[in-house]
């Protein structure tokens, strides 16, 4: 966090605005890029929402930095009447996290929407996508309980929209974005009725409100079964085992953006969210606390490390390899998280920043790859490191990071959640993280194999080099992946002092 | 201009530089001159180094201190035969039009020179995973279907290695702080799954499979490249961290035996040389264990276990490389369809005599150079039964390597093949190593005082040989074994006690040893003749059985993969609810 504090990036007068402007901002242009008059118009406006939130949530993270925590009224009411968006150490590293990766994912939409969604759908596409980023802003920021749901919900449906989109090239879309639609709602309805037990007993929405007056009530039915519904509905967003089956198709016959910028951000975000309730509005040092944790949370972790893995194997279509690898990947940081150690928590923080670089840069390469020839089964990449080597070199790089090889950074991230189990004593977990290492090896060395090792067939259209755009947001993550390695000191950095903000302020946190 | 900074630089890194060039080098000409200038420039980087025992490379991982290249006197005689190797081996695939094959071969190389040469476990584990990656290529290549599946399970099992020493590794961490390598004992937590990291790459009983699976399946170039480097990288890390470990002398005395009869009937020449191979380094590894560092004797094993590796670096090389070139010319290593090629490969068959004179410790070379003081000190420490295996042991290296390999392929039944002889490159290449092999065995050649002289204990290493090495009793014991081995050889090729293509004779230094030994052999060959092919089948039927419910399970028609209707996700949902809820209510009485 450091580097952060001595950063002046903005006029003081704007510098305190910078948690509103992170959501106000992709609203008010998303209203304005219905008007656009085409689509690469509403091109431009996207991307200038998206590197306007990175900057200010640079500036966001430098003020963090300095004061500790930020807590921002809305029109001036001064919780917990009123409305708080609050930054601390925990979400700054999720603010940066999804306005970067909606940067990279602009930068790869222009010929990917271009090619994929019909020219008059083109504005209306951009727009929905500013409102999922607005949306996926105020869950990172908000702090206030309900105020978490509205935004969960904006996001959602923007997401449904989306995804839904995908039908002009595969009709599959239609019924994924359907399903999705039925199990957020599901997952949503989950959280609110939860957010309605903590209220029956507290009678306050607002979060730091609610952990003040919590305490005491660990014994209180009410507040274990609001612990249960809030679990399970953020659980369903963040894609955790076996509440994911949303996810595979929505990934896979999503537009290409759209997965890129999903895979990178949505659950991430919903997880931060799990991240938040379980460790400062509940106690994780509570007795059904940590015993979720440990009995529901952590098995289901290893659960979806093994099962998602060995059914990312056996997929034919690489978009769902990829899914599938996710809902894993989730996995991993939910294992971080369920550990309930600072090393544990900020492994998992780690990883999640890490899964986001890597899986954005695979599906970035995925969606490059069919932007051409529109093939997506694993068969269809015979060869393409002849015909396409630069889309498929940073394909391989990121690759490399999701089994966790060494100079990757997804070694780094295995490795601290390595250590946060086995200090812990969970050998077991240990053994699921080792097995899923060699079952990541088989997943991607499939696709590797076919890249780089064997011959395309006959009359396959031939794949060709990704746009120079395209080529550029992939070897940003590609780059990204390796750099990190060799410093990790700003991820690692955010997710450690994201874990000790949380963790520290609850009595040690140590079960 | 100076070239200081070569000394700062872990000389692996140059090999693996080497190799990544190589790939990108579409020129036949530079290739040929990066591929074996890179281990030439390794070589004068690791011997002009003065210093022993210091940190010339650091860097700093998150909050891990990575020793990039240090060089005391044990990693030195490694490093340096796997240098040497490397050399020769580029040298050996000059022939070779495939730069994929050249990098591959180059980066494995490179990769393991560069573990033995630093100086924490994390940075051996990186290098470890790298020699798995590396050398799969060298499987691959082949292009046959067989191949392929041996690749896949090489990688898994190699990278199954590579996990359990990182899981090792981080146990360490988390005990004692720091990674840095150094002798360990099996009771310190976390000990045992490097343990079995070591293991599974040096190929111990039973978790050797993967060796006589995929060498034998790889590129003619690229066996002789996997048989330098892999098991011996496992020998130096045990020599490393488990010296004197007693676990260790009973692991090797069973590795130099149960190799010997499957070597005896098996057909493949190339899968013989994998078989013993593994005999091999069962000396090693058993030398290795008796390597109690305080003693005279433990000193002497380590030096025999160090000596061993370089001088079978050699030879074993040798050998692969003279089945590689029969390889090359014939399209096949059965040796069925072999037999009286000395008659247009001399000089190939030439070799192959030396490298099987050295592997059999003939005196005069270097076998008996390097093998004598592993002997001694086992005999000397009191493993009465150990040393009796070894023995028997080393007349079944003569028998399935001395004898088999060179008779089966070069003299024996004329199979009217008529190749031509090898290539000039590997003419030369084979030279190299059959002078190597030659220069340190013959006495006054001044070759065994050079490789003893370069041993992690030198003086103990020099005492040896002025004081016990060219002893009378020394080399007639060994000659007695070998005369009575090749004179019951002859005696069963006369008689027609074996079938031509399965022979199967163990010999021993004595008449009854010799005839039980037969009849074990026999035996374990009928068995395996009978068994070994049930079994694979059983194998088989239990690998499709599992890979079907997998299939159902997993795969998009699978059970687990129906798209989830919402029906199903909201039955889930509750589930999940209701096991939190009933976890809290219990937590809570």
């Amino acid at each position: 966090m450091n580097m952060f504090a001595d950063l002046h990036l903005a006029p003081e007068a704007l510098a305190v605005h910078a948690p509103v402007l992170l959501v106000l901002a992709p609203f008010m242009m998303s209203t304005a890029s219905v008007f656009a008059p085409n689509g690469r118009f509403a091109w431009g406006m996207a991307l200038l929402t998206s590197a306007f939130t990175v900057w200010m949530s640079l500036v966001l993270a430098s003020d963090v930095a300095r004061e500790g925590v930020i807590s921002y009224h809305m029109g001036g009411w001064a919780p917990p009447l009123g409305i708080e968006f609050r930054a601390d150490g925990l979400n700054v590293l999720i603010v940066i996290l999804i306005s970067f990766m909606a940067l990279m994912s602009a930068l790869f939409a222009q010929p990917a929407v271009a090619r994929e969604i019909r020219t008059e759908k083109q504005p209306l596409f951009y727009t929905a996508f500013q409102i999922c980023l607005a949306g996926l802003m105020g869950m990172a920021l908000t702090g206030d309980a309900f105020n978490l749901f509205v935004f969960l919900e904006i996001s959602s449906i923007a997401t449904y929209v989306l995804v839904g989109l995908g039908a002009t090239r595969d009709r599959r879309a239609l019924t994924a974005a359907f399903n999705y639609l039925i199990m957020g709602t599901i997952g949503a309805s989950f959280f609110v009725i939860g957010v309605g037990f903590l209220y029956a007993a507290t009678g306050t929405l607002n979060m730091a409100d609610i952990a003040e007056r919590l305490n005491g009530l660990d014994d209180s039915r009410v507040v274990q079964a609001g612990f249960g519904f809030i679990v399970v509905g953020l659980g369903l967003k963040a894609a955790m085992f076996p509440l994911h089956q949303w996810l595979p198709n929505a990934y896979a016959y999503a537009p290409s953006f759209v997965t890129v910028f999903l895979s990178a951000t949505a659950t991430k975000a919903a997880f931060y969210a799990l991240a938040r309730f379980i460790f400062t509005v509940y106690d994780p040092n509570w007795d059904f606390v940590v015993a979720a944790m440990n009995y529901v949370l952590a098995p289901a972790a290893c659960l979806a490390i093994l099962f998602c893995s060995f059914q990312a194997i056996f997929q034919l279509d690489v978009r769902r390899v990829l899914a599938y690898s996710s809902v894993a990947q989730v996995g991993y940081m939910l294992l971080g998280l369920s550990v309930g150690t600072v090393a544990g928590l900020s492994a998992g923080m780690f990883h999640l920043a890490n899964h986001a670089l890597m899986k954005g840069a695979l599906f970035m390469a995925v969606g490059a790859v069919a932007l051409h020839s529109n093939v997506w089964r694993v068969c269809d990449f015979k060869g393409a490191a002849k015909t396409a080597p630069l889309t498929i070199a940073g394909f391989t790089v990121a690759a490399f990071s999701l089994m966790g090889t060494p100079l990757t950074v997804g070694f780094l991230s295995k490795l601290r959640l390595y250590d946060a189990v086995v200090i812990n004593g969970w050998w077991w977990a240990a053994v699921v993280i080792a097995t899923s290492s060699i079952l990541a090896f088989f997943y991607v060395g499939r696709l590797l194999q076919a890249a780089y090792l064997m011959k395309p067939d006959e009359g396959a259209p031939e794949i060709k080099e990704a746009p120079m755009v395209i080529l550029f947001a992939l070897w940003v993550l590609a780059g990204l992946n390796i750099y990190f390695f060799f410093d990790s000191s700003l991820p690692l950095g955010l997710a450690e002092a994201g874990a000790e903000a949380v963790l520290g302020a609850s009595a040690g946190g140590v079960q | 201009m100076s070239f200081e900074f070569l000394t700062e630089v872990n000389p692996g890194f140059a090999v693996i530089f080497a190799g990544v060039l190589a790939y990108f080098l579409r020129v036949p000409v530079l290739r040929a001159i990066i591929t074996i200038g890179g281990p030439i420039v390794g070589l004068i980087m690791l011997v002009s180094l003065s210093e022993f025992g210091v940190d010339h490379g650091v860097m700093r991982v998150m909050d891990l201190t990575a020793i990039t290249y240090r060089v005391d006197s044990l990693s030195f005689i490694f490093a340096l035969a796997f240098l040497i190797a490397a050399t020769i081996n580029s040298i050996y695939s000059l022939h070779n039009k495939d730069p994929l094959q050249d990098a591959c071969a180059l980066i494995y190389a490179g990769a393991a020179i560069a573990a033995s040469l630093c100086g924490d476990l994390m940075t051996v584990f990186f290098f470890w995973e790298l020699t798995a990656v590396s050398s799969v290529f060298l499987i691959w290549q082949t292009g046959t279907k067989a191949a392929y599946k041996a690749g896949m399970r090489y990688i898994a099992i190699q990278i199954l290695s590579g996990v359990l020493l990182l899981f090792g590794a981080v146990y360490f961490l988390g005990n004692h702080g720091d990674l840095s390598l150094r002798a360990i004992s099996l009771e310190e937590e976390g000990a045992w799954l490097i343990f079995l990291g070591f293991g599974i790459k040096a190929a111990f009983p039973f978790l050797h499979n993967w060796l006589q699976d995929a060498y034998p399946k790889a590129t003619p170039t690229g066996a002789v490249v996997l048989s330098a480097f892999t098991t011996k990288l496992a020998v130096y890390m045990f020599a490393r961290m488990f010296p004197g470990e007693h676990i260790l002398i009973y692991i090797g005395a069973v590795m130099t035996i149960f190799p010997v009869f499957f070597a005896v009937v098996e057909n493949d020449l190339r899968k013989v040389l994998a078989y013993s191979l593994n005999n091999q380094v069962g000396f090693m590894i058993c030398a290795i264990g008796v390597a109690n560092l305080d003693t005279e004797y433990g000193r002497y094993a380590l030096n025999g276990a160090a000596a061993h590796a370089f001088a079978h670096i050699m030879y074993k090389g040798l050998l692969f490389m003279s089945m590689g070139a029969v390889m090359h010319r014939t399209g096949t290593t059965q040796a069925s369809e072999l037999g009286g090629l000395w008659r247009t490969m001399p000089l190939t068959a030439l070799f192959c005599l030396v490298g099987a004179a050295s592997i059999s410790a003939f005196p005069l070379f270097s076998g008996f150079v390097a093998k004598s003081m592993t002997m001694s000190s086992v005999g000397h420490e009191g493993f009465v039964i150990v040393w009796c295996m070894l023995l028997f042991a080393s007349a079944g290296v003569l028998e399935h390597s001395g004898i088999k390999i060179p008779y089966f392929a070069f003299f024996g039944h004329d199979s009217g093949k008529r190749p031509k002889e090898a290539p000039f490159n590997m003419l030369v290449a084979m030279g190299f190593s059959a002078f190597i092999c030659i220069a340190v065995g013959f006495p006054g050649l001044g070759g065994a005082r050079w490789l003893y002289s370069n041993l992690p204990y030198q003086t103990e290493a020099l005492y040896y040989l002025d004081h016990y090495l060219w002893t009378w009793d020394h080399v007639i014991t060994q000659f007695q074994l070998l005369v009575l081995a090749m004179l019951a050889f002859v005696l069963m090729k006369r008689f027609g006690l074996y079938p031509a293509e399965k022979p199967g004779v163990v010999l021993d230094f004595d008449w009854t040893y010799r005839r039980l030994g037969f009849g074990v052999a026999t035996w374990a060959g009928d068995v395996w003749g009978r068994a070994g092919p049930a079994m694979a089948n059983g194998w088989k039927q239990l690998g499709g059985r599992v890979h079907t419910y997998l299939t159902h399970a997993f795969s998009p028609e699978g059970i687990l993969s129906k798209g989830g209707p919402s029906g199903s996700m909201a039955v889930w949902a509750a589930l999940v609810l209701g096991l939190v809820i009933v976890v809290s209510i219990i937590s809570a009485i």
